[in-house]
């Protein structure tokens, strides 16, 4: 155990009685601002569900249709809501399908705390029924683990949890929890978040004399370019970054999960980062004499070949975790610390400027991506309907105001280049892990995490099939997800690089699909099928205006390509129009 | 940039699991760790990890900001050997009679800076600490004699130039002071929120 200070538990006041341990947490789940959960039952997580029965009016309970499920719909609900994320699963199997979900929270820094089942405290180690190292086996994957294996350690330790998993650079937390911990009686008379762990320094200081230098570069730059991550969202520095970037007048383009920080039409926003981001901002990333990274960890999409990245660049770092800054690219000056804090000292130092020509690079950019490959992609031509398309007439149906969840693949990337998104946590995607099967789940948590907004999830005839089960989430909640299926019958983007890398050689990516209207019937929800281009207006329509959850399939190309594109091992400059 | 020994000292609280998860910082880098000591520090409560690995700078310091990133770390360092003074100890089971019979014990003790630890009737053991030159040479000393069995610690090294590392950490406190422990905002309406 460690030394810390543990959260007080007063034992005997007069109106103190004796709880359970499930009974405690569900009281301190309370007390820490939790509404939603996220969970499967089982053997040994049964005493906290049982103790849930009398919770019903307090807590609300999503009983998904598979344990990975849950925990991206946990994530789906922190990434809309800005909240923690709350999931249970039990021992054993239960535990184990979280695992996909926890490697992606973690690499996406995801607020999460997972509550999993485990056998009696006696039992460990000797192989029990449906008994796995839980801990062991989650510890790459989460910010923080612990086993609880006495009821009164269950205060304690979920005060610690909420605050490791919400604090600093945010991330997942999992607490195992023995049955006979959850069903132990203690005395218990109130919860105490916790606010200080010794060993934890959620953000470094900042070091003043770092802003000055960074500003001080900032001031001599001629082509200064800043990129912008999700830092700037889960610091909720949006007007920060936003006074920043008008002040000094610096074109800013953003990694996928930063997107919406700026508006889409923001003039000093000129796009997307990375392997299908835009031609302007990673062409000019070799081009600029300081690059201004902001809350975002130089990942390996967005760079490309990192020894032929921004070599003739001055790196300014703004980060809250010091072990991203020179981790990928080395820095010239290093701000630590949240840019919430950093990012009005640095607008206080640097002047205003327009940057003017520079700015005109970039337009001149764009334009020519617009000739060759945007306006194909979302006002084609041909036959065949696009992904881009599809996206297009939705962002004039939602005119920028729905909540997107996206899978992965193809679809993604359209959705990511041309979705109008005008504020921050609009669009929720699996970015570091690229977890195909996360957008139906999520979408369900975005929906729970803010009710009052339409959520469409964007989803590719492969990924749908992954957790297609959580339809029937949808049909026992009754919310309304609108799900857009863009089945090109192709894993399309695998699809592709078989295409541009292996010589066409399609191996084993031509998926087949069922029915999906009539599978989304089953499951009592509505749908239709559009393949030609009159029909797909009036079909979005017919979804939006739906009151429940709606499954729309549009049959898209078969085989269109996503560019740009940044072929992997080349350098951001070589980035490639078609 | 070149390789070499580094002596990796990370304060910690003394956590179930968080072995495990100062390991995996190296495994899934496939950094082999030649020398990995744990045990209690001068403070009441903190654990000092002692690891030896053969690499460049340049990943050790990123190594050592992985291991600091860890929630129950308080704080890693890392030195050159110039920069500490470490020791091994080394243990050596000898047959009694052979080496009494033919070595001259007390000759090959002083030497060698060793001390018998047990002498018993059929093994005696003897003992040294030193860099590994100095415990490896005895190895070659003993073996003529029938040397059974040996085993060598981990790494312990202390930094040359430390304060110590409880000024170090009322410094860390200082200039990384936590927030005030605020209010309990939830004691306040407990009968709404804990009502039974
Ligand atoms: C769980 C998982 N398995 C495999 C992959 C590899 N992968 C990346 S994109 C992709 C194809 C996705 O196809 P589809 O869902 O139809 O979307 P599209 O690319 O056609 O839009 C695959 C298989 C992945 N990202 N996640």
């Amino acid at each position: 155990m460690s030394t810390q200070a543990q959260p007080v538990l007063e034992a005997t006041t007069a109106e103190t009685r004796e709880i359970s341990g499930a009974e405690v947490l569900l009281r301190g789940l309370l007390a820490e601002g939790v509404d939603t959960i996220f969970g499967y039952p089982g053997g040994a997580i049964l005493p906290i569900y049982d103790a849930l029965y009398d919770f019903k009016e307090e807590l609300n309970h999503v009983l998904v249709r598979h344990e990975q499920g849950g925990i991206h719909a946990g994530q789906g609900y922190a990434r809309a809501s800005g909240k923690v994320g709350v999931v249970f699963a039990t021992s054993g199997p239960g535990a184990t399908n979280l695992i996909t979900g926890l490697a992606d929270a973690q690499i996406d820094s995801t607020p999460l705390v997972c509550i999993t089942g485990q056998v009696f405290a006696h039992l460990l180690g000797s192989d029990a029924f449906q008994e796995t190292d839980v801990i062991n086996i989650t510890a790459p994957v989460t910010k923080w683990n612990y086993q609880i294996t006495e009821a009164s350690e269950i205060p304690g330790i979920l005060a610690k949890a909420f605050y490791i998993a919400r604090s600093g650079r945010p991330g997942p937390v999992l607490i195992d929890i023995t049955k006979n911990a959850q069903l132990d009686k203690i005395p218990f008379a109130g919860y105490e978040p916790c606010t200080h762990i010794r060993s934890y320094r959620p953000a470094p200081v900042v070091r003043p004399q770092a802003v000055t230098q960074a500003a001080d570069l900032i001031n001599q730059a001629q082509r200064p370019l800043v990129l912008w991550g999700q830092g700037v969202v889960l610091g909720a520095a949006e007007r920060e970054f936003r006074a920043f970037i008008e002040k000094s007048g610096i074109p800013a383009a953003w990694t996928i999960l930063g997107a919406g920080v700026l508006p889409a039409d923001h003039p000093l926003n000129v796009g997307m980062l990375g392997m299908h981001g835009n031609y302007g901002p990673n062409v000019l990333t070799n081009e600029c004499d300081v690059l201004i990274a902001i809350g975002m960890r130089f990942d390996d999409r967005v760079t490309g070949r990192l020894d032929k990245y921004a070599r003739q660049a001055q790196v300014i770092h703004l980060d809250i975790d010091p072990s991203e800054i020179d981790k990928n690219v080395a820095t010239t000056v290093a701000v630590w610390g949240d840019c919430k804090q950093t990012l009005p000292m640095l607008t206080r130092q640097v002047a205003e400027r327009t940057h003017t020509a520079w700015r005109q690079r970039f337009a001149e950019f764009q334009a020519e991506e617009v000739d060759v490959v945007i306006r194909e992609a979302l006002f084609p031509t041909s036959a065949e309907l696009t992904m881009g398309e599809v996206v297009q007439q939705l962002n004039e149906l939602t005119q920028g105001e729905a909540i997107l969840v996206t899978d992965v693949g193809q679809h993604q990337m359209v959705t990511c280049r041309y979705a109008r998104l005008n504020e921050s946590r609009r669009h929720i995607t699996s970015g570091g892990l690229g977890t195909m099967g996360f957008a139906l789940p999520a979408a369900i948590g975005a929906k729970f995490g803010q009710p009052e907004r339409t959520v469409v999830a964007i989803i590719g005839d492969g990924g749908v099939q992954m957790t297609i089960q959580e339809l029937g989430t949808l049909m026992q909640t009754g919310i309304a997800v609108k799900i857009i299926v863009l089945n090109n019958q192709f894993l399309g983007m695998v699809r592709q690089w078989q295409e541009l890398f292996s010589e066409r050689r399609y191996s084993f990516v031509d998926i087949q699909s069922p029915d999906y209207v009539t599978v989304a019937r089953g499951y009592r929800i509505e749908g239709q099928s559009v393949s030609d281009r009159a029909a797909l207006g009036p079909a979005l329509q017919a979804m939006l205006a739906h009151p429940g959850s709606y499954m729309l399939e549009v049959m898209v190309a078969q085989e269109q390509n996503i560019f740009p594109m940044v072929p992997q091992g080349c350098s951001v400059s070589e980035i490639r129009l078609k | 940039m070149e390789r070499q020994e580094f002596n990796i000292t990370a304060y910690t609280e003394n956590h179930i699991g968080l072995l495990n998860r100062i390991a995996i910082i190296f495994s899934r880098r496939k950094i082999n760790i030649e020398s990995l000591n744990t045990s209690p520090s001068e403070i009441e409560g903190i654990h000092r990890f002692n690891i030896v690995i053969n690499e460049t700078e340049e990943v050790v310091r990123k190594i050592c900001r992985q291991i600091e990133k860890q929630v129950e770390v308080l704080k890693v360092y890392y030195n050159t050997n110039d920069e500490v003074i470490w020791q091994e100890m080394a243990l050596y089971k000898v047959p009694t009679d052979i080496i009494a019979e033919r070595a001259l014990v007390e000759r090959l003790l002083r030497e060698n800076g060793a001390r018998a630890v047990v002498i018993r009737k059929d093994y005696t053991v003897f003992e040294t600490t030193g860099h590994r030159q100095e415990t490896d040479n005895l190895i070659r000393v003993l073996e003529p004699f029938g040397l059974i069995e040996f085993v060598r610690s981990a790494r312990i090294a202390i930094i040359k130039a430390s304060d110590g590392f409880h000024l170090k950490l009322n410094e860390f406190e200082e200039t990384q002071p936590s927030d005030e422990v605020i209010e309990n905002e939830y004691l306040n309406d407990r009968d709404g929120v804990f009502a039974m």
